[in-house]
């Protein structure tokens, strides 16, 4: 036979030198977001390195914030961050999976769309506006709500500590858990409707031949089957939770204390960082990019976690299906 | 009636809702209720935000406020939001002209050539996780590496912290669009001789374009609403600043924020009229990316 249809077959186009630089091209592109996450880490730890060596292991077990003696401790600012996350999870989880459900499992075909997008508008709006909604609408007219809770609640030895006396202005951390709880709504929906969906139809069938009410099947047949995928959704949600910044920093007060008072104001790591760093220098912006370090470790390990369960649970859901 | 009677008594089980106890009906329905009531508690604060910013923010609204540059007094009338608009639009833009070529690039990695390798993986994972790092890391982090390297905040460096934070987006989202592409497409352009650039250049990228498109439109919507990552790296300015480069800059949210902590009414208004804007703004960029997915959709399949 003859050889040289060999080497008719190669095609036009730079040969296989431009196949392999594009390749190299489109594999430093991904290489990037590992880049990012390296220089983050690096960078971050080396600027905020003079206030950890500081203050040592304090840096977070220290509850005094004073930037003008040079003592940071941020266990107040951390636990800002922690209380505003565990309100928002207590209103935004059984909202999203109530509005996961009603979307894979009640709401007719027509329905389906138009929620769809009412949640996608609601994660739309940037976090400032509902911040500026906060602030200038919401406070004001929950003051006399959190006074009532007060009246009722506030006699009872323990549950009276937590809705002791509100603050005027309602710039508080209940009122910070709130907004956020309302911008977690649509990721911890859109994941769960995920889980949800994964649920097969069998067995959802099976429940209803039972003679199963759509509740009962929805206990009996999706819950259990989607138990792990909602872990993991609503840890995403804490995470999103606890990286929010502005709609905080507007709502939350910004005192820093440590107290069980929900109706108090306080503050939150992001919202430290962003309010105090344009007056800083020194081994003061040095312990407000600490802040950010440890608030990007906490999220690095959420996240991980989270997916980490979302991804099993969801190759348990398809060894199922199939 | 009669033939209902009659089958009931031959033994077929009755069927109907009146079988079921008055427990479990009444649990069923407060249960339905209660789903059904969720997603009416996810509309009301959408609809009173909007109402908000529409009564509130329209009220300023006018062609000077879109226009005129910012005053300088926060107590006193008059002045308006233009610098905010065109930084917002040149700081997104050039956020978008990094991200987006390089997120479909990344993409274009992870979906043709390292598909399900250790690194592809890991890649993919690390995209997820840096989706989740909070907006004001990104702020943070270009703080430290620009802002305080070069001692000068300008919009440039508003743009690097946006661009970062729709990376991973843009990757992720390209990449399931990249996964629709039918094989036979890539196996057709293939066996016609062509290489594999050339077939992912001309073949995969402009089959998924529209995909691609709507998905890196919705991460630049996010990314215009954002103010953590830029408010201390873009700095501040009264006038427009056509320059990316030089001087600093400033942008809606960012006029929002600052706007939103003054005590006085003028202030206040404008804030609502800066988030009236910004709205608008992303509403435009949802609307165009929804309208090329439906639109183009069926290409796709």
């Amino acid at each position: 036979m003859t050889t040289e249809t060999h080497t008719t077959l190669t095609s036009r186009g730079g040969g296989p030198r431009a196949d392999r630089s594009f390749m190299i091209l489109a594999l430093a592109a991904g290489l990037l977001v590992l880049a990012v996450l390296a220089l983050i880490l690096i960078t971050t730890t080396r600027e905020a390195w003079p206030a950890f060596s500081h203050m040592g292991l304090s840096f977070i077990t220290e509850r005094t914030w004073d930037p003008p003696a040079e003592v940071f401790g941020a266990l107040a600012f951390i636990y800002g961050t922690a209380l505003v996350s565990l309100i928002s999870l207590i209103f935004a989880v059984p909202v999203s999976i109530g509005i996961a459900l009603f979307l894979t499992e009640l709401a007719p075909r027509r329905l389906r769309g138009p929620a769809i997008t009412v949640i996608d508008l609601l994660a739309a709006v940037p976090s400032v506006v509902f911040g500026l909604w906060g602030v200038l609408v919401v406070a004001p007219k929950l003051v006399p709500v959190y006074r009532w809770f007060h009246d009722v609640l506030g006699g009872i030895p323990v549950v009276g500590s937590v809705f002791a006396e509100p603050i005027g202005s309602g710039r508080s951390f209940m009122t910070a858990g709130l907004i956020v709880a309302i911008m977690i709504v649509p990721i911890i929906t859109s994941i769960s409707r995920e889980v949800f969906s994964t649920v097969p139809q069998a067995d959802k069938d099976a429940a209803l031949a039972l003679g199963a009410t759509r509740w009962e099947m929805i206990k009996g047949a999706v819950f259990p089957h989607s138990f792990g995928g909602l872990v993991g959704a609503v840890i995403l949600g804490l995470g999103r939770a606890m990286g929010e910044t502005i709609a905080i920093t507007l709502v939350i007060g910004g005192s820093t204390q440590i107290t069980a008072n929900v109706f108090a104001s306080g503050n939150a790591m992001p919202s430290v960082i962003v309010s105090q760093i344009g007056e800083s220098t020194g081994t003061f912006t040095a312990a407000l990019i600490g802040l950010g370090v440890v608030l990007f470790a906490m999220t690095v390990i959420i996240n991980t976690l989270a997916q980490a369960i979302v991804r099993r649970a969801e190759a348990r859901m398809r060894g199922a299906t199939s | 009636m009669t033939t209902t009677l009659e089958r009931t008594s031959r033994g077929t089980p009755d069927l109907t809702r009146r079988a079921l106890s008055t427990r479990r009906r009444i649990t069923n329905q407060v249960a339905l209720g209660a789903i059904t009531l969720a997603l009416v508690i996810a509309i009301v604060p959408l609809g009173l935000v909007v109402y908000s910013v529409i009564s509130k923010g329209g009220g300023i609204m006018s062609g000077e406020f879109l226009t005129e540059d910012i005053s300088l007094s926060v107590r006193r009338a008059g002045g308006g939001m233009g610098p905010a608009i065109i930084g917002t639009l040149l700081i997104t833009g050039g956020a978008a002209l990094m991200a987006v070529p390089l997120g479909v690039l990344g993409a274009i990695y992870l979906n043709e050539y390292g598909k399900q390798r250790p690194l592809a993986r890991l890649i993919r994972m690390l995209a997820d996780i840096m989706t989740g790092v909070p907006s004001i890391i990104m702020g943070l982090f270009i703080y430290t590496i620009w802002v305080l390297t070069f001692e000068a905040r300008s919009g440039f460096a508003g743009a690097l912290a946006l661009a970062c934070l729709m990376l991973p987006v843009v990757i992720r989202s390209t990449e399931e669009m990249l996964k629709l592409v039918p094989d036979e497409l890539r196996q057709a352009s293939l066996a016609l001789g062509a290489r594999k650039w050339r077939t992912t250049v001309t073949v995969v990228l402009p089959a998924a374009i529209s995909g691609i498109t709507s998905g890196s439109l919705l991460a630049i919507a996010r990314a215009a609403g954002e103010t953590a990552p830029i408010i201390f790296v873009v700095g501040a300015v009264n006038a427009t600043n056509w320059n990316l480069f030089s001087g600093e800059n400033t942008a809606l949210p960012a006029q929002i924020f600052s706007n939103a902590s003054q005590p006085f009414q003028i202030a206040q208004d404008r804030a609502w009229g800066a988030a009236l804007t910004l709205i608008a703004i992303v509403l435009i960029f949802t609307i165009i990316a929804r309208f090329i997915a439906n639109r183009f959709a069926i290409k796709e399949r």
